[in-house]
C-alpha cells in the first residue's frame, strides 16, 4: 500500500528540498565562516573567557570550577624584577584550554600559523596548565597581527608563579563572571551585539566577522530590555558604581527595572561579617518611604564572591 | 495512566496515549503561562518578590519559554498526532504502549530539564538552552519515539492515499528530529563563535518553521473538515502549502541575525526566502477559510471551530509581520524590541495555541466519549485567552515601537524604560488573563472526564447539546 508511485516521487523531492536547503543554509556559509582570521578582540575574549561559559562537564552548574583568570603583571614572575604592565591569561592545571589552543584551525590560517610557530601553543596541556599572552607581530603595512603566545613554553612561566606575582588585586575572574552572566540570565535583557544601525553611536562599534572566533556561547541576546553592554567597560569603568548597581539598581538609577542581584554577595562581606539582608531591605524601604535621608550602605563584596567575578567580567567588556 | 505502562498492549484502551498527552499538555500550559505572568509582573514591578536567586527573572524566563514550547505546544501536537493519524488512516495507533511510555518519559524529561534550567544549568543558547544531555534525551525519548509511532501508523493505514494532515505530521516529526540533532551541533561538538550563534538561530528558526507552524496548520486541516462536515476546499492548495513550507520555511534562519556580521549573501538570501514564507501562509489561510463556506454559523456556535478559525485569522497578521519585519528595510528599526516579543506570542500564543486548544478540546471529548462539562467555562476560556493575548500583543507592539524609536533617535535608555512602564503593566494583566483562562480549562477538562455527559456510540461531540 505504501508503494504508491506518487509517494516515491514525493519522498525523493522531499529529500531534495530539505537537502538543498541544508546545503545552502549550512554547508555554503561554513566556507565563509571557517576562513575568518580571529581579530585581537576575539583572541582576547577567548583567552579570558576560556573554553566554555555555558554548561560543560568541567563546570556543570556554572559555579566557577576550572576557570582561567586574567592578570596584570607588574613584576616578572621569574625574576621578581619590575616590568611594564603585561596582561596574562592564566590556566591553572586541570583548566580546559581555550578553543583556539585546542583547535588552532578555528583561529584562521594566519593566526593559526603564528600561534603555532611563534606562540608554541601546541605545547600547552590541560593537565599541566599554561599561561598565555596576546602577542603581536608588526606587519609590512604598519599594522599588527595578533596571535596567542604560550608563555609557559616561550618564557617558562608557570601558572602558580604568575598568579602569585600578580596578586589578588590584579586578578580578574572574568571567565567565571561570564558564566554568571549566562546563569543569571543577564543576556535576556542586556544584548552583546550593537546593531549595524545608529546603535554604534551610543553603544559602540558593531562587532566584525572575526570578533567571535572561539567564543562559546556568544550570548548575543535577542530581546533588548536594557542597554547593550558589549562595550560597557569603555563607557563606565567604576567598580563602585557597578557594586551599588548590582546590589540594588534603584540606588543609582531610580527608574531601572533591573532585578537586584544582592544574593550574589553570598552570606558574608569582605571582612567575613555576616550580611544582614533583611535589615538592609527594611532600611532601604524606609529610605524609599522618605523615613531615612540616605539609603543603607552597600556591603563590600568578598574577594571570592560571585559579585566580584561578575563585576570583573562586566568591566572587561571594553 | 501509570497502570498502563506495564500492561499488555491489547489491555490498553484505544486513545489512552492521546488522553495522557492531552491532559499533560493542559497542565504544562497552566504552568507555562503562570510562569509567564509571574515574569511579566517582575518586568512591571522589579521589586516584586526580590533577592532570591530561584525566583529571579533571569532564572525563570527560559523556563517559561520551554514549558510552553515543549510542554504545552509539543505535547498538544503529540496528542493530536496520537488520535488524528490513526483516524485518518482508518486504523489504530501503531503502539498504544509506546505512546503511553512516550508521554510518561516526555513529562519526566521535561520536568528534569526545566528544573536544571531553573537552577541555572544552561547552554546559554536561546531556544536551545537545555544542556546537551537533555537535548539528547529529547531526541531519543521524546521526538523519535513519537515519530516512529506516527510513521508506523501511516504505513499501516487502511486507506489508499494519505490525507494532507498526515503528510504534515509525518514530515514534521522527521524534520524536528533532524533539526534537533543538527541544531545542537555546537553542543555535541563544541562549535564556537559565529558558527555557534548562527546554528543557535538556525535551530530556533527551524523548530518554529518545520515543527510548530506546519503541525499547527495540519491540525486545522483535520479539525475544520471534521467538525463542519465540509470536505477540504482544495487538496492542491494543500500541496502548495506543504511544498512551500519545506522549501521556503527551512531556509531563512539568518534573518534572525540581520545585524550580526554574518556573510551578506546569506542575510540577503534569508531575507528573500523570508518574504516567500507568505506563500505557504496564504495557501493555508485561504484553504481553511474557504473550507468554512456555508458553515460560518459554526464560527459562533461551535467552540472548536471558533478556536480554529480565530487561530487561522491570527495567521494573517502573523505572516504579514513575519514576512516583512525581517527585511532590512524594517528589521533595523524593530529588531531586538518588544515588537519581536509580541510577534513571537502572536505565533505561539495566538495562531498556534488556538489551533491546538481546538484539537485538545475535540480530541479529549472524542476519545473519552464525553461531552464538554461546561460550555460557559469553555467560552470563558476562549475569551480570557483572546482578550488576554490581544492586550499582551497590542501593549508589546506599542512598547516595541517606542523602543525602536528610542534606538534610532538615540534616546537615553532609561527614558525608554520609563516610557514602556504602562505597557509592561498591560502585558502583565494580559498574561494573567491567559493564565486564569487556562485554570478554567484544566478544571473544565477534569470535570469532563469525571462528569461529562456520555456521548452515544456513533455520534460526535458537537452533535450533542451542552447541558451546562
Amino acid at each position: 500500500m505504501v508503494n504508491f508511485r506518487e509517494y516515491k516521487i514525493g519522498a525523493r523531492f522531499f529529500g531534495l528540498a530539505l537537502g538543498g536547503s541544508m546545503t545552502i543554509t549550512l554547508f555554503m556559509p561554513s566556507f565563509d565562516l571557517r576562513n575568518v582570521n580571529a581579530t585581537e578582540m576575539a583572541l582576547d575574549k577567548q583567552l579570558w573567557a576560556g573554553h566554555e561559559s555555558g554548561f560543560s562537564l568541567d563546570d556543570p552548574f556554572l559555579t566557577g570550577e576550572h576557570r582561567p583568570v586574567r592578570v596584570t603583571l607588574k613584576v616578572d614572575p621569574k625574576t621578581g624584577q619590575p616590568m611594564a604592565p603585561t596582561v596574562a591569561y592564566v590556566y591553572p592545571a586541570g583548566t580546559p584550554l581555550p578553543n583556539g589552543v585546542d583547535h588552532p584551525d578555528n583561529l584562521g590560517n594566519i593566526v593559526e600559523q603564528l600561534s603555532r610557530d611563534k606562540g608554541r601553543i601546541g605545547e600547552a596541556t590541560k593537565s599541566q596548565g599554561a599561561v598565555f599572552l596576546l602577542s603581536s607581530e608588526p606587519q609590512g603595512d604598519g599594522s599588527k597581527q595578533f596571535y596567542i603566545e604560550n608563555a609557559s613554553a616561550t618564557k617558562g612561566w608557570n601558572p602558580e608563579e604568575v598568579m602569585k606575582a600578580a596578586g589578588d588585586e590584579n586578578t580578574y575572574h572574568a571567565s567565571y563572571g561570564k558564566s554568571i552572566f549566562v546563569r543569571e540570565g543577564c543576556w535576556w535583557c542586556h544584548t552583546l551585539l550593537p546593531e549595524e544601525t545608529q546603535d554604534w553611536q551610543v553603544f559602540g562599534a558593531p562587532p566584525m566577522l572575526g570578533d567571535f572566533n572561539g567564543e562559546s556561547p556568544t550570548a548575543f541576546g535577542s530581546d533588548r530590555k536594557a542597554p547593550d553592554i558589549l562595550h560597557v567597560g569603555s563607557r563606565n569603568s567604576s567598580r563602585e558604581w557597578m557594586m551599588l548597581h548590582f546590589f540594588n539598581p534603584r540606588l543609582v538609577q531610580p527608574h531601572s527595572i533591573m532585578p537586584r542581584f544582592d544574593y550574589l554577595w553570598g552570606p558574608v562581606d569582605d571582612k567575613g561579617q555576616k550580611i544582614d539582608f533583611d535589615k538592609w531591605r527594611a532600611e532601604y524601604n524606609e529610605y524609599v518611604d522618605g523615613k531615612r535621608v540616605t539609603p543603607p550602605e552597600v556591603p563590600m563584596y568578598a574577594s571570592n564572591s560571585d559579585a566580584r567575578a561578575l563585576i570583573d567580567f562586566v568591566l572587561s567588556l571594553k | 495512566m501509570f497502570k498502563y505502562l506495564f500492561a499488555r498492549s491489547e489491555d490498553i484502551p484505544e486513545g489512552s496515549a492521546a488522553v495522557y498527552f492531552g491532559f499533560s499538555a493542559i497542565t504544562w500550559f497552566v504552568i507555562g503561562t503562570g510562569l509567564g505572568a509571574f515574569n511579566a509582573a517582575k518586568l512591571a514591578f522589579p521589586d516584586f518578590v526580590t533577592g532570591l536567586e530561584f525566583v529571579s527573572f533571569g532564572h525563570m524566563r527560559q523556563v517559561h519559554v520551554h514549558a510552553v514550547i515543549f510542554g504545552w505546544i509539543s505535547m498538544a501536537f503529540a496528542m493530536a498526532m496520537m488520535y488524528m493519524t490513526p483516524a485518518l488512516g482508518n486504523t489504530k495507533l501503531w503502539s498504544e504502549k509506546l505512546g503511553i511510555w512516550n508521554a510518561f518519559l516526555w513529562n519526566v524529561g521535561l520536568s528534569l530539564g526545566l528544573t536544571l534550567l531553573w537552577s541555572g544549568m544552561t547552554s546559554g543558547r536561546e531556544y536551545s538552552d537545555f544542556p546537551w544531555f537533555i537535548d539528547l534525551y529529547i531526541a531519543t525519548f521524546m521526538t523519535i519515539p513519537l515519530g516512529i509511532n506516527v510513521w508506523m501508523t501511516v504505513i499501516h493505514r487502511k486507506t489508499q492515499g494519505i490525507y494532507t494532515t498526515n503528510w504534515f505530521f509525518a514530515s514534521a516529526v522527521f524534520m524536528v528530529s533532524i533539526v534537533f540533532i543538527v541544531g545542537n551541533l555546537p553542543e555535541w561538538f563544541h562549535l564556537t563563535g559565529l558558527t555557534e550563534a548562527y546554528l543557535t538561530w538556525w535551530f530556533a528558526h527551524n523548530v518554529l518553521g518545520l515543527w510548530i507552524t506546519p503541525v499547527a496548520a495540519a491540525i486545522a486541516y483535520y479539525t475544520i473538515p471534521k467538525v463542519t462536515g465540509n470536505p477540504l476546499y482544495s487538496h492542491r492548495i494543500g500541496h502548495l502549502h506543504f511544498w512551500s513550507v519545506v522549501v521556503f520555511y527551512s531556509t531563512p534562519a539568518a534573518h534572525h541575525l540581520m545585524s550580526a556580521p554574518l556573510p551578506e549573501w546569506l542575510k540577503s538570501f534569508a531575507s528573500v526566502e523570508g518574504v516567500l514564507i507568505l506563500v505557504p501562509a496564504v495557501a493555508f489561510v485561504s484553504n481553511i477559510l474557504l473550507t468554512m463556506q456555508g458553515k460560518w454559523n459554526m464560527f459562533v456556535e461551535n467552540l472548536e471551530i471558533r478556536f480554529t478559525v480565530t487561530g487561522c485569522l491570527m495567521a494573517i497578521p502573523l505572516n504579514m509581520q513575519g514576512g516583512f519585519q525581517q527585511t532590512r528595510a524594517i528589521n533595523w528599526y524593530i529588531h531586538g524590541t518588544g515588537w519581536i516579543v509580541a510577534h513571537a506570542h502572536l505565533a505561539l500564543l495566538g495562531f498556534s495555541t488556538f489551533l491546538e486548544a481546538a484539537a485538545v478540546y475535540l480530541g479529549l471529548q472524542t476519545l473519552m466519549k464525553r461531552k464538554l462539562y461546561s460550555l460557559t467555562l469553555g467560552n470563558l476560556h476562549f475569551w480570557f485567552l483572546l482578550i488576554g493575548f490581544t492586550t499582551y500583543w497590542v501593549s508589546m507592539t506599542i512598547a516595541g515601537l517606542i523602543q525602536g524609536a528610542g534606538k534610532i533617535y538615540e534616546v537615553p535608555y532609561i527614558d525608554v524604560v520609563m516610557a514602556e512602564h504602562p505597557y509592561m503593566i498591560a502585558r502583565w494583566i494580559g498574561g494573567s488573563l491567559v493564565f486564569t483562562g487556562n485554570c478554567f480549562w484544566l478544571y473544565n477538562m477534569w470535570m469532563t472526564a469525571r462528569a461529562g455527559t456520555v456521548i452515544p456510540e456513533g455520534r460526535m461531540a458537537h452533535e450533542l447539546a451542552y447541558e451546562r
